[in-house]
């Protein structure tokens, strides 16, 4: 079956997000496979664009944004909303602010490799 | 100076004191590689503002002194330092004394004798304002200028520390160093710096064991080894379980930072653009390549905690349908009437701050929740109220659950209670609340400047069956 997109969850081996200190929220996508991130890496979709999008914010929200090719990764810093531990603030760790990355679309095009998807129900380890 | 040994071997017990470790791997590989120190940081701003300013540590008395008791017996019997960074958790001067109380019960349950160096960081309102007053103090990660208000209205400051103060604790022949607020890298790379190791090869190395295992696969808070030697570094996981892989390496200089190639410390910047890992075997890698580019100024970060008040929350379920589709609506008009009905009794809705968090819609992500219209079959609700007494804090929390409880809206079906609380009583009082008031970046003249370095022999003399322990210097 050929499909137009990939959802970034069928790519990556790790979506996270956390604190970088307590006035910025960071999001690391890392894959394990060096042939699906360079795929990746190079239809540019996994853009400050796409990731303003996702978490529908203004791309100046956005303070850096790295590609990593020796730890297979992209990395993009956004301002926290509310400073970690403020009032309202309901993430301390700014643990789980990644599910908006999981459904950005990756374009997969005839030219892709194969995605060998990662085994359902896999937990990835997860820092302390 | 330059190096008078070939190589400085570094091992990192864990990735926060009083998160654990395998002891029988921490022993091994005592005895397989012999280290030059060990070195464990023990504090974060993770787990918020509350604990700098409040005092306390986000780690427990028993863990901290179960893990000090095998750190310390270790460091004494191979007579190498042991060095404890962010002592208590945030380095304030009520963590570090925290941490020493617990050391020095050690000593004297074990007869222990050592030099005992204390690093003191936290910094008075008064020197602070007058670092403000000389233009020294920058804004950091906020963007805003810090105000004479923000450092009055502080509950503590702490100045982070560079690798200097620790060094000059080791060079007095401290066996253990207590350090207030530090730098993680700074506690591992203290030593190879003194001795004329790269310092960029040697902070790099510190911030990779500052973190403990979680460098490795699978990651764990537990022991790493690091072999530094004149143009590159090793390591090494301490469990026969984990690898350091290239990828766990690389992948590590993303973690908790936001920018993996240039990392900036007190007093310079390492450049991890041609960091180059290899792998030297199944379970260990080499790194080399990073540089350190020295500023001319030499900055440390403060950090500082303000009471913003007291909590008072109240938990409660909602099922009913209608509700769900209007909680917003439902919940401004809570607030509407409880503002409404203070304002009557001179309460001024400045004197309280009121936040709903509405989990199953959007409690976790809130600006930032893109999923705003899914339906969930039920909510839970966090009422929360944070005045300046808890007394108030109780009394318009339970004023506003009041209020939700029997709120008439359009279409409701149900009219004998809107919520399902979780206890009686429905209220609870958390506690006071803080909020970080300082993150700035002040600079200083001398490294040593912003801390005070006390050094004591524990244990050194007995006065008939007193122990006594004598104070050497104090700056």
């Amino acid at each position: 079956m050929s499909v137009e997109t990939r959802p970034l969850r069928e790519l990556a081996s790790v979506i996270r997000s956390k604190n970088a200190k307590p006035y910025r929220l960071t999001l690391d996508v890392l894959f394990e496979r060096r042939h699906i991130f360079e795929y990746v890496r190079d239809t540019g979709a996994l853009s400050e664009k796409a990731v303003a999008a996702a978490y529908g914010i203004a791309p100046e929200q956005i303070t850096s944004s790295f590609v990593f090719d020796a730890g297979m990764g992209f990395k993009f810093t956004l301002r926290r909303p509310r400073v970690q531990g403020s009032l309202g603030d309901s993430d301390i760790y700014g643990a789980q602010q990644h599910a908006p990355l999981l459904d950005i679309a990756i374009p997969w095009g005839a030219d892709a490799p194969p995605p060998e998807s990662r085994a359902e129900g896999r937990a990835p380890t997860q820092p302390a | 100076m330059t190096s008078t040994t070939a190589e400085i071997r570094l091992i990192a017990p864990t990735g926060t004191l009083g998160y654990g470790f395998s002891v029988d791997d921490f022993t091994r590989v005592l005895d397989e590689h012999r280290p030059h120190v060990i070195a464990v940081d023990a504090g974060s701003t993770d787990p918020g503002p509350y604990y700098l300013g409040a005092g306390e540590s986000f780690t427990e008395r028993i863990e901290n002194r179960k893990e000090l008791e095998i750190l310390i017996g270790a460091a004494l019997a191979l007579g190498i330092p042991l060095i404890v960074g962010t002592a208590g958790g945030c380095g304030a001067r009520a963590h570090v004394n925290w941490t020493r109380e617990i050391v020095e019960e050690l000593a004297r349950e074990h007869a222990w004798s050592f030099r005992l160096a204390v690093i003191q960081s936290e910094l008075s309102t008064q020197v602070v304002q007058e670092k403000l007053a000389a233009g020294a103090i920058v804004p950091f990660d906020t963007g805003e200028e810090l105000t004479a208000d923000a450092v009055a209205a502080s509950a503590r400051i702490v100045a982070q520390m560079g690798l200097e103060p620790i060094a000059e604790a080791l060079r007095q022949g401290s066996n253990v160093i207590l350090a207030g607020r530090s730098c993680d890298d700074a506690i591992f790379a203290a030593l190879p710096v003194l001795q004329g190791f790269d310092r960029g090869l040697a902070l790099h190395l510190g911030k990779i064991l500052e973190c403990g295992a979680l460098a490795a696969e699978p990651i764990s808070m537990d022991v790493m080894l690091g072999t530094l030697r004149a143009d590159h570094f090793e390591l090494a996981p301490g469990s026969l379980q984990r690898a350091c892989t290239v990828t766990s390496v690389s992948a590590h200089s993303l973690y908790e930072r936001e920018d993996p190639f240039t990392q900036s410390g007190p007093g310079g910047a390492l450049d991890l653009t041609r960091t180059r890992v290899e792998q030297i075997d199944e379970r260990r890698v080499r790194v080399r390549g990073t540089r350190y580019t020295e500023h001319d100024r030499y900055f440390v970060k403060l950090e500082g905690a303000r009471r913003i008040g007291e909590r008072a929350i109240s938990i409660a379920g909602v099922r009913c349908p209608t509700m769900i589709a209007r909680i917003d609506a439902v919940l401004g008009e809570a607030r509407r009437r409880t503002e409404r009905y203070f304002e009557d009794v001179g309460v001024h809705e400045t004197d309280y701050r009121l936040e709903f968090h509405a989990y199953g819609r959007d409690a976790v992500m809130k600006e930032l929740e893109p999923n705003r219209l899914g339906a969930a079959h039920e909510l839970g609700l966090v009422i929360e109220a944070v005045a300046d007494t808890a007394e108030l804090a109780k009394t318009v929390c339970h004023h506003v659950a009041g209020a939700l409880l029997h709120l008439d809206y359009p279409g409701q079906f149900n009219n004998a209670g809107n919520l399902a609380f979780l206890y009686s009583p429905s209220e609870i009082v958390v506690g006071d609340v803080y909020e970080f008031s300082v993150y700035h970046l002040m600079e200083v003249d001398d490294p040593l400047e912003p801390v005070q370095i006390e050094l004591v022999d524990v244990g050194c003399a007995y006065a008939g069956d007193r122990r006594q322990d004598r104070v050497l210097s104090a700056r």
